[in-house]
């Protein structure tokens, strides 16, 4: 494997990680809104 | 039309290898930047003031303060392994760092860490309160500039004073569920910063060469072993003091009282260890020790708080 290769596939693991973080946020994010409307007198 | 085989097997741009040089690293090597030991034990002390805060809040913003506690953690370890990269890089124990490695741009790191600050501090004040999101703010903004940036390079007092950085977790756990402050937090505080001096000092002790070579003044460094086996004890002293005062002021009941005490008695035995000898052999014991001591210590004040809700036993 060369030197690009590897830096391809760190550059897709990182685009998976950030990826999955922002879909995580997402979720968050609605969690966090229906938990503060639950919780509004 | 280009297949996507024939873009896989396109030479590499200047854009290509420019974007691979800089943004290096792996996940993973983007989480080590993070201090994930530290960040643990972090996260734990902070959940353990969440678990004793008076007041609820809803488990999801429970778990968001945690979150933010947890990423603004490891957001200020980031950002200190940015401003450390030029010596860590001279130390056996830290050269294998993911900056000094040459794993992940110094740019990179410093851009990784302030994003993480900002993004935590804002979760926190817009999900839990502005209080809790202030003293996290704070925290980093401590650990960051006061402790890496000033002290840390400057006074054997370095880890005394930066260790409030440390201890302020619980105190951040315990605000953004209360959204206020009482005096069962400061005590929280007051145990992990009397803790820090005699955890880091047992590490200087074996670790003396490698702070000496980059001009860190560590204890041990500038005034010597003895003096630092002694302010080793004298922290130890006044960290079990701390640790039963709770117990003292009628804040926790027995459970945490007797356990405190069997707790302090075996931490101070290594402490005097240290004190009475010469080699290096006791302070890695005690550096070992003393992070199941911090552990140990908050499980039983969790153990505590679950008795006394319970109402199995009256304080």
């Amino acid at each position: 494997m060369t030197e690009l290769d590897k830096s391809r596939r760190r550059q897709r693991a990182r685009n998976l990680a950030v990826g999955l973080a922002l879909a995580g946020l997402v979720v968050l994010f609605y969690l966090i809104t229906i938990a503060k409307l639950g919780t509004t007198p | 039309m280009a297949s996507i085989s024939d873009m896989d097997m396109a030479p590499p741009t200047a854009k290509d290898i420019a974007v691979g040089a800089v943004f290096a690293g792996s996940p993973s090597d983007y989480f080590a930047l993070l201090k994930p030991r530290v960040m643990s034990l972090v996260c734990f002390t902070a959940m353990v003031g969440t678990v004793l805060s008076p007041g609820s809040v809803h488990p999801v913003l429970a778990v968001t303060a945690l979150l933010c506690i947890a990423v603004g953690a490891g957001a200020a370890g980031a950002i200190n392994m940015w401003f450390d990269s030029d010596i860590d890089g001279l130390m056996a124990r830290t050269r294998g760092r993911p900056i000094p490695a040459g794993r992940i741009e110094p740019g990179a790191a410093l851009g990784f860490g302030v994003s993480l600050a900002v993004g935590s501090v804002i979760l926190m004040g817009l999900a839990l309160n502005l209080l809790a999101a202030g003293l996290l703010a704070f925290t980093i903004l401590f650990y960051a500039l006061v402790y890496t940036a000033w002290l840390k390079r400057r006074t054997p007092q370095n880890i005394v004073i930066g260790g409030a950085a440390g201890a302020l977790p619980p105190v951040v756990g315990w605000a953004a569920v209360s959204g206020e402050l009482s005096l069962l937090p400061l005590l929280l505080f007051a145990i992990i910063f009397l803790w820090t001096p005699p955890h880091f000092w047992a590490l200087a002790l074996y670790r003396r060469d490698d702070y000496e070579r980059v001009g860190v003044p560590m204890l041990p460094v500038v005034s010597g072993d003895r003096v630092t086996r002694r302010q080793i004890l004298f922290y130890s002293v006044g960290l079990v003091l701390a640790s039963i005062s709770p117990v003292v002021l009628g804040l926790a009941g027995w459970v945490h009282g007797v356990g405190a005490g069997v707790l302090g008695a075996l931490f101070l035995w290594h402490a005097v260890r240290v004190w009475r000898g010469t080699g290096e052999a006791e302070a890695r014991t005690l550096f070992g020790v003393s992070i199941l001591y911090l552990f140990l210590l908050f499980v039983l004040l969790l153990a505590d708080h679950a008795v006394m809700l319970a109402g199995w036993l009256g304080r």
